[in-house]
């Protein structure tokens, strides 16, 4: 491709994919600069898993093109293996093996001799926290532990670019918090990062861009804080001791959104603490005391919803 | 690196992981070896003096003279369980796409399943071979004659596990790997292995002739009797030859298809 810089790590046009009639990926489009960190967005079934065993080479796109590290994913898939390491979402780990045995094995296929495997084997055992378990059989391994080696396994050949699918899916928030922590120490070494999520938090905390995939198509595309930007403002809300108090506060400030049977007002606001004062020195003149105020800013939450469109379903439930 | 040379360091890899699944899990290579031995015991210790009138001899020592190639064959075709097993549980687990992610020579996994497989089927049969012995099988074999017979042994064991590997690929999960492996397991007692297809119904007999487990057992029956059977032995090696290059061409269909470049 003629377009793609020289910088590119990911490059991908076009991507489609269907299974059957089924169709999975509808055209999809990637640029991942080299030594950033990328994160597919989307609900269950968006079809990120289908995108990442694409682009790690398992499944031969229907059409479109794509690049990993300068290699045609088609023409040059072993180009394209030896520049990434994968982890998927299942666990790619030998359970009757040893963490120790396991790593070794990854070592011998990528020929890096006997002396040299086995110092890597317990380098990467180090750095991932599994010294005490190296010499265990995975099968009794924790689910935090079996993720922490499959990582492992897939930095041996010490790849530029790791595609991650899910990477803390079903991890308990302290794994998840030190799967993070390794995710951003390896970008920091200048490695690619591609990782899938179901999880805000996760992308709007490690990556540098986040795309939002939903029903096989990107919707949306850019940093955490241009997709914020996407959705309208945030809000205050505001509960009240009875309907009285809820009734003065709704004519005092005019224009509210009206939550009846929670006795709560939700009123546009920037959340800042100028305004946040002056709406409360109005509601003060007239007298009406506030029980409960909290402060809601737009999160990716906002924006995932509002742009895979399924904000609707969720009011009708609340304003009913 | 040749393609060669980093496809035997490949397999090489490969094979030293099912070797060390096999001395972890040595159950499934027990159970293989169990079951002759089991039916060896059973038809040589408990039904050996009426089933040595049946071959023409009368005392036990003559009826485990006549049973005990067919027991060695159905060692080998035991083996098949452990392959399929083994092939199947890899493709249903996450371990495979690791694997296929990683630039390394394809066809070292099925090459280190089919070299790993063989060593504990040679093993196990080893075992066989020492109950049947201990229990006062002798043959007349020439030294030439055993170096012939365990050839033939070997090129069975090869085509029978590149058959499983097709069956384990087949499989849908670990448990229906067990379950197809289980005619070949039994196909030599409708063979020579036991008692002669003559004494056999019409249908069951013209199958117990026909069927490839009855030309190697008599070749292996001719061979370990010091007394080589030259026709049989042809046809044995037909048979063989023809279920190596039928197993390994679907294997490597059904591979090529369940993982696809």
């Amino acid at each position: 491709m003629d377009t793609e810089p020289r910088q590119t790590a990911i490059f991908a046009k076009g991507l489609r994919k269907a299974f059957k009639d089924k169709v999975v990926l509808d055209g999809i489009d990637l640029d991942v600069p080299r030594g950033t960190i990328f994160a597919l967005l989307g609900p269950n079934g968006a079809g990120k898993t289908t995108a990442v065993r694409i682009l790690s080479t398992l499944l031969r796109a229907d059409g479109g093109e794509a690049r990993i590290a300068g290699c045609d994913l088609v023409k040059d898939a072993d180009g394209v293996r030896r520049a990434i390491g994968v982890t998927g979402q299942y666990s790619a780990v030998d359970g009757l093996l040893t963490g120790r045995e396991n790593l070794i094995m990854v070592a011998d296929l990528h020929h890096l001799g006997k002396e040299t495997a086995r110092r890597v084997a317990d380098a990467l055992l180090e750095r991932f926290d599994l010294l005490d378990a190296a010499r265990k059989q995975v099968s009794t391994y924790s689910g935090g532990m079996r993720r922490r080696l499959d990582l492992a396994m897939t930095l041996v050949g010490d790849p530029r670019i790791v595609f991650l699918d899910e990477p803390t899916t079903g991890l308990d928030p302290r794994s998840r918090r030190t799967m993070w922590e390794i995710i951003q120490g390896l970008a920091r070494g200048g490695v690619t990062i591609f990782l899938t999520t179901q999880y805000l938090e996760e992308a709007d905390r490690l990556a540098d861009r986040i795309a939002v995939l939903d029903g096989g198509r990107l919707v949306a595309e850019g940093t955490s804080e241009e997709l914020k930007r996407l959705v309208p403002g945030g809000h205050v809300r505001l509960r009240f001791a009875d309907l009285a108090a809820l009734d003065a506060a709704a004519r005092t400030l005019g224009v509210v959104t009206r939550h009846d049977d929670a006795l709560a007002l939700q009123v546009p606001s920037d959340g800042g603490v100028r305004s946040l004062r002056a709406l409360l020195g109005r509601l003060e003149d007239a007298a009406v005391e506030v029980e409960e105020m909290s402060v809601h800013t737009p999160d990716l939450d906002d924006v995932f919803l509002a742009l895979t469109g399924r904000p609707e379903k969720n009011e009708k439930v609340a304003s009913k | 690196m040749t393609a060669f040379t980093q496809a035997t360091a490949d397999s090489a890899t490969m094979l030293r992981r099912n070797l060390r699944h096999a001395l972890r899990y040595p159950s499934l290579t027990i159970a293989g070896m169990m079951m002759p031995i089991l039916i060896l015991l059973l038809f040589v210790g408990v039904f050996g003096n009426a089933l040595g009138d049946g071959v023409g001899g009368g005392a036990k020592g003559d009826y485990i003279s006549y049973v005990a190639p067919g027991i060695i064959l159905m060692a080998i075709a035991s083996g098949c369980l452990s392959t399929s097993i083994a092939i199947c549980t890899d493709m249903t687990e996450g371990i495979v796409d690791r694997f296929r992610t990683m630039a390394i020579a394809r066809s070292s996994l099925l090459t280190g399943h089919v070299v790993g497989s063989m060593i504990q089927t040679v093993v196990s049969t080893a075992g066989v071979v020492a109950v049947a012995v201990a229990m006062g099988y002798r043959t007349h074999a020439a030294l030439l004659d055993w170096l012939a017979a365990t050839g033939l042994l070997v090129l069975l064991m090869f085509a029978l596990t590149w058959v499983a590997v097709t069956l384990g690929l087949i499989a849908k999960n670990p448990e229906g790997a067990s379950n197809s492996p289980l005619i070949i397991q039994f196909l030599p007692f409708v063979g020579s292995a036991i008692v002669p297809p003559e004494s056999m119904p019409a249908g069951v007999r013209w199958f117990a002739e026909y069927q490839p487990f009855t030309p190697v057992n008599e070749a292996l029956r001719g061979f370990l009797a010091g007394t080589p059977n030259g026709h049989d032995t042809v046809v044995s090696l037909i048979w063989c030859v023809g279920l190596a290059v039928a197993g390994y061409t679907c294997s490597k269909v059904l591979f090529d298809r369940k993982a696809p470049r």
